[in-house]
């Protein structure tokens, strides 16, 4: 019996495993230099805004979108914990990535937060802190309330942060906001809000979210109110 | 570090791919022999052997008639061919369709109380064969008038012990069979690069032809699980008696038509590999028996192992699935909006996994292809592949892990 056909089989197999290897990987940083790429062009729209908000003495608040990039927020936020489940929790580019998000979150906020209170509109932030780990049982369910929420509200603005985050930013938010480790939580206009909530407890719980929702009940009945009147 | 669950489905990725590798460069390395062999096979017979066919039949009232009319008209000198039809205990009217036959010149007719088993009624035909060759016909099964011409040429070379046929699968009607038929074409290839190697660890029940000596010398068939026709083979690697296929030579099988009765044929199939791999454990990875042993056995094997942890690894992925959606739909319900489906190619999965299952499936794609070649069923695959390729995946680990189960804890089947 020869060898030589199997020592070939073999060889072959090998090579095709590391040319998947190769095309996988290529791949997979071709995702996170588009993540990179998509991080890059929000910080630039950020800076940007924060020009266009120092410049609002001289502007009308009426040029200024209160719903400006939530949509790349969450886009970007979407392909950063798909990435991430699909490259190990240890990759370095992932985890500067992550930073590089939760820094431009935390802009985004604070942007968005001096633009409202100067154009005097009241708007809706909940800052979100979870954890990967298994400390949290009732992550999963929050985040899965809080994209309903975004979905009922596309205006208010969540922003989400791991509260084991390295980043120095997240940690003085953490302490500003004196965040306890009771995972998961919201924070909204300062108050933490700890534990597993339903929509409907978020919506009762938080006054703006309380606001919100009789609008959104008014303008429901209104659009399904049949006409009283007759035509002529 | 990928973790260890990972680390056994890139191992069973890589055997697999070897495996499908080794059988496509086996087929490039035997193209020019099977065209030699075609052309070998044209030309006339000089020497006709003597040949009895046995026909076993249990029950088989409805198939037996055209089993023994398509032996009939094989193209073969009536005298040098004899049947030995086999009622092995009928509760139905075999024995009388049978006698429908007794007058014929070629066909002699027994009746035996029925043993549980296949091999006991082949044992007692074989008792009452005088011919140079014996084979046999399941009562289930159809040859085409040419087979025999096509497989006879090979005992030219004194050393071949035994032809077997390419088994392929009778007009099939619904969609069970239409699957099984793409396996069967899988497997008309399967057996002739087996060939090829000297590695057949089956000599299939329908048709296949021994030297009748074989069974003088080595015994007759054995229980062996209810695979005699698996046990007969490897009792002939193991004392090196040479068996071949006739990738020419065509015999159609009815096909279970209900999963039931697949599910139960498959169980003794893969239960009796099993078993009889453990039978006959010393000849793994033993030099002696060169490809069979170093390579078609262990590697057939470890498929099995494969397969159910790839069905068990699919349905933990399914279960884990399954628990977020349920738990997404306790918290927030079902959502407002239909579930859009998402095209960017940012969220295609691009893990090694994948890109390695994506070249084996197209390798198997390519050697199915070329088993309709060689198996000539090229214009009638169309279906048959699409339904082998999406459906046939979900079948096999309910029968193995069924049969693994009886052979790790000792359970016996039976035959039907």
């Amino acid at each position: 019996m020869s060898n030589k056909k199997y020592i070939f089989a073999f060889l072959i197999t090998a090579a095709i495993f590391v040319t998947a290897l190769y095309v996988s990987n290529t791949l997979n940083k071709k995702k996170l230099d588009e993540v990179r790429l998509v991080e890059d062009r929000l910080s630039l729209n950020i800076l940007s805004s924060e020009t266009q908000s120092a410049l609002l003495q001289e502007t009308s608040c009426k040029d200024v979108n209160n719903t400006f990039l939530t949509y790349e927020l969450a886009d970007l936020g979407n392909k950063l914990s798909y990435a991430a489940s699909q490259n190990s929790s240890d990759n370095a580019q992932i985890v500067t990535l992550k930073h590089y998000y939760s820094l431009l979150q935390i802009k985004d906020y604070l942007l968005m937060k001096n633009i409202t209170a100067k154009c005097g509109i009241k708007p809706t932030f909940l800052l979100y802190f979870y954890s990967d780990k298994s400390g949290c049982p009732d992550c999963e369910k929050m985040g899965y309330v809080l994209d309903a929420l975004h979905e009922k509200y596309p205006g208010i603005r969540i922003y989400s942060f791991d509260y084991n985050s390295d980043e120095p930013a997240v940690k003085s938010l953490i302490s500003i906001y004196h965040v306890d480790n009771k995972l998961p939580a919201v924070i909204a206009n300062s108050d933490p809000y700890y534990g597993f909530k339903t929509v409907n407890e978020l919506e009762t719980k938080i006054p703006s979210l309380t606001r919100l929702k009789i609008e959104f009940d008014k303008a429901r009945a209104a659009s399904s109110t049949p006409a009283t009147t007759t035509p002529q | 570090m990928p973790a260890l669950p990972s680390l056994i489905l890139y191992f069973s990725l890589f055997v697999s791919l070897f495996f499908e590798v080794v059988i496509l460069i086996t087929y490039f390395e035997t193209r020019e022999e099977i065209k030699f062999e075609e052309e070998h096979l044209k030309k006339p017979i000089l020497s006709y052997p003597s040949v009895s066919i046995i026909v076993p039949s249990f029950n088989e009232e409805a198939t037996v008639a055209g089993t023994i009319d398509s032996l009939l008209k094989l193209d073969y000198p009536a005298d040098k061919l004899s049947l030995l039809l086999i009622d092995d205990g009928s509760s139905d009217k075999t024995l009388e369709v049978m006698n429908r036959y007794k007058d014929h010149s070629q066909v002699r007719i027994f009746s035996k109380p029925n043993e549980g088993s296949k091999f006991a009624a082949l044992n007692f035909a074989l008792e009452r064969v005088e011919t140079d060759l014996v084979g046999c016909l399941d009562a289930d099964s159809f040859v085409a008038p040419g087979a025999l011409k096509l497989m006879i040429p090979f005992f030219e070379d004194a050393e071949t012990m035994a032809v077997t046929p390419a088994v392929k699968i009778h007009e099939p009607k619904n969609l069970l069979q239409r699957i099984q038929k793409m396996e069967y074409i899988w497997g008309v290839l399967f057996r002739r690069m087996l060939s090829s190697m000297g590695a057949m660890y089956v000599t299939p029940g329908p048709f296949s032809i021994f030297r009748t000596r074989v069974f003088r010398e080595l015994g007759g068939y054995r229980l062996a699980h209810h695979t005699e026709d698996m046990e007969m083979a490897l009792r002939m690697q193991k004392n090196h008696y040479k068996i071949v296929n006739s990738v020419g030579a065509h015999v159609f099988t009815v096909a279970p038509d209900k999963i039931k009765a697949l599910y139960k044929q498959r169980v003794r199939w893969s239960y009796g590999f099993l078993n009889n791999a453990i039978d006959y454990k010393d000849m793994y990875f033993n030099r002696k028996y060169g490809h069979i042993g170093m390579f078609i056995l262990p590697i057939a094997t470890l498929s099995v192992f494969n397969t159910l942890y790839a069905a068990v690894m699919f349905v933990w992925g399914i279960g884990i699935k399954s628990a977020h959606a349920f738990t997404k739909y306790q918290v927030v319900g079902f959502s407002a909006h239909a579930p859009s489906l998402n095209f960017n190619w940012f969220y295609w999965n691009t893990s090694v996994l994948i890109c390695v299952a994506l070249v084996a499936v197209a390798i198997n794609i390519t050697l199915l292809l070329l088993s309709a070649g060689i198996a000539k069923e090229e214009k009638f695959i169309g279906k048959e592949l699409l339904y082998y390729l999406t459906l046939y995946i979900f079948l096999p680990p309910f029968w193995l892990a069924k049969s693994t189960y009886n052979t790790v804890f000792s359970k016996k089947i039976s035959w039907r």
